[in-house]
């Protein structure tokens, strides 16, 4: 077993990032990511890959997009108003089916909002984020370890679908420290016949495009993307279940969220409330068959946010509504209490499942 | 025998400019340019958001499509990925690269990032009909000017040569035209250096071509290249605006 190491959660992806290959990091100043810029920074001179800091989130953005068409690993990180610029570029990494990783440590919002942790970009992520049909496999990690996991798996699953991964990690995950075992498999990188390489003569010229002005060609187009997000719904949703086999109360919690609620679970377990969670590690695709499974069963969810309740509409599709999911959550850069959710839970017992 | 051919980095992809449109003849030089310096197997092309938006199409060499004044980013990270053997150029128009794009344009400059800049400039917006572009002239009547450029509502045309060559950055700045031969072969000389520079690693060369639009200026071609001579040149002086190397030798 590999020894390890303490590091901040921004580190942890930094550092996983350049075991996973890749070479070449764009990004702009803004709280709470800087650590991996300056991670970065430090690192890409010493083994040959490129950190440039750029004038603007669109820039970073671009340049990741520049070297995405020519087929390396490349990637990006910011926090919330900057993921808004972002946007375009993720738009047309998206049209021109091009891989990469980008990073959201999310702080408060709307505007500049705050710079406290925050899960309120999840509609932004999870429901495309920018203009056009499309879609981003959406990693939440719940732990340093998972930064850095997460991070390689990223990587393994944009290059298999040709699509951008996004982690989407908050204030607090970035920012606390843990210990990390960074002894990864990195898998073989799929082959890129399509990337622009230069012909070097020996081939037709391959074009990075998103542009499409027959309007039944551009629908082919999404189409054919579709059956690919198709698959990847079918086959990479993940999440862990905690403590669900017997339980009446289902919360449903990513991120700290979800390590704030183990604590409350635990608590409520002990006063005899059966109760467990479901862990959401992708948010898109949105693990729905645990679930649906749970809503058999179950008598009441409960959606515990940082938000001011976006995942809780996931939550009430997967269980169609057979079952009342209420919402216990913080905003702003507030972050729910165990108290609290140990309150929410108390509640949905005697309430037996009535909202 | 023949005298007069197509040069290899054009492909055979009918163009789908207006008559009398330039951007025929700067595709050509930039191309002749490409074959004559053997770089086409390493060269990657950035195409604008504009009326060269499928100018993917024309060349031979691998092409990208940015988004709207992003090239010289695209360029940036297409450069960074392989700099030894990536030749990378951008080809943009006035509103891509001076309205939209400008924070690029200059940063990239300030960078010195080591890309050919090629840069359409027909104080127009052609693709969407004919709006005023950051190089409009004063009175100029467009779509979007209608009594023509009011400097004191809607402010001046930028020179972005002029305001380039004040940066340390840029290795190489110079702004040509092709509405007659002698520019033209002036014009693809300025191309040819800009691309050289890369080559020999001297950073970021940008050649703006003064460029008509008879469609939008509502002129007919010949009429149009005379508006060129007549109206642009005096706002849009022709020359070189910064030479570093030349200069070095010089000294």
């Amino acid at each position: 077993m590999a020894d390890k190491v303490l590091m901040k959660g921004n580190e942890a992806i930094a550092e996983a990032a350049i075991l996973a290959g890749c070479k070449h990091y764009f990004g702009y100043p803004i709280t709470p990511q800087t650590e991996i810029a300056a991670y970065m920074a430090k690192k890409m001179p010493k083994i040959g890959g490129c950190f440039l800091q750029a004038e603007s989130e669109i820039a970073a953005i671009n340049m990741v997009y520049g070297v995405a068409s020519t087929g390396k690993r490349v990637m990006t990180s910011s926090s919330s108003p900057g993921i808004s610029l972002k946007g375009e570029g993720l738009s047309y990494m998206a049209g021109s089916d091009l891989p990469c990783l980008v990073v959201n440590v999310q702080r408060g919002g709307p505007g500049l909002g705050g710079i406290q942790p925050s899960q309120s970009d999840y509609f932004q992520a999870t429901k495309g984020g920018a203009h056009g049909d499309f879609r981003m496999i959406v990693l939440a990690p719940a732990s340093v370890q998972e930064m850095a996991q997460l991070t390689v798996k990223g990587f393994e699953l944009a290059d298999k679908y040709r699509m951008t991964s996004m982690i989407l990690a908050d204030g607090t995950m970035g920012q606390m420290m843990e210990p990390v075992e960074l002894d990864f498999e990195v898998k073989e990188r799929p082959e890129t016949p399509w990337a622009t390489t230069g012909t070097k003569m020996e081939r037709e010229h391959n074009i990075v495009n998103s542009l499409s002005l027959v309007a039944e060609e551009l629908e082919k187009l999404n189409f054919e993307r579709f059956e690919r997000y198709k698959a990847v719904e079918e086959n990479e949703a993940m999440y862990e279940e905690y403590m669900t086999e017997d339980a009446d109360i289902i919360v449903a919690a990513f991120g700290i969220a979800s390590r704030v609620s183990k604590n409350a679970i635990n608590e409520a377990r002990k006063q005899g409330i059966k109760v467990g969670l479901i862990r959401p590690i992708t948010l898109w695709p949105f693990p729905k068959a645990p679930f649906e499974k749970a809503a058999l069963t179950a008598k009441a969810f409960i959606s515990v946010e940082l938000s001011m309740g976006q995942m809780i509409e996931d939550v009430k599709l997967a269980t169609g509504c057979k079952v009342p999911v209420t919402l216990c959550n913080r905003a702003g850069g507030m972050i729910p209490t165990p108290e609290q959710v140990l309150g929410a839970i108390i509640e949905a017992e005697k309430n037996g499942g009535a909202e | 025998m023949v005298v007069f051919d197509k040069p290899h980095a054009l492909t055979d992809a009918p163009m789908h400019y207006c008559p009398g449109c330039l951007h025929g003849i700067v595709h050509r030089l930039v191309a002749e340019v490409i074959d004559e310096l053997g770089i086409e197997g390493r060269t990657i092309g950035i195409a604008p958001v504009g009326c060269s938006v499928m100018a993917y199409n024309y060349f031979n060499c691998d092409m990208i499509e940015a988004a709207h004044g992003r090239a010289p980013a695209v360029a940036t990270g297409v450069k960074r990925s392989d700099p030894e053997n990536n030749i990378v150029f951008t080809y943009q128009g006035d509103g891509d690269l001076a309205s939209i794009g400008m924070a690029e344009t200059v940063h990239s400059a300030a960078r010195n990032e080591n890309i050919t800049v090629i840069f359409i400039n027909n104080a127009i917006y052609g693709m969407t009909g004919g709006q005023m572009a950051p190089t409009s002239l004063p009175g100029q009547v467009t779509q979007t000017s209608p009594y023509g450029r009011d400097v004191n509502h809607c402010g001046y045309p930028i020179r972005v040569c002029e305001m380039l060559s004040e940066l340390d950055g840029p290795e190489y700045l110079e702004r040509v035209t092709v509405n007659n031969v002698k520019n033209i072969k002036n014009a693809k000389k300025a191309i040819k250096k800009a691309f050289q520079n890369q080559i020999d690693g001297k950073g970021f060369s940008l050649v703006e071509v003064v460029s008509s639009c008879p469609t939008n200026w509502g002129m007919t071609p010949i009429d149009a290249l005379k508006w060129i001579d007549d109206n642009m040149l005096p706002y849009y002086p022709l020359g070189v605006y910064k030479d570093r190397s030349a200069k070095k030798e010089e000294a």
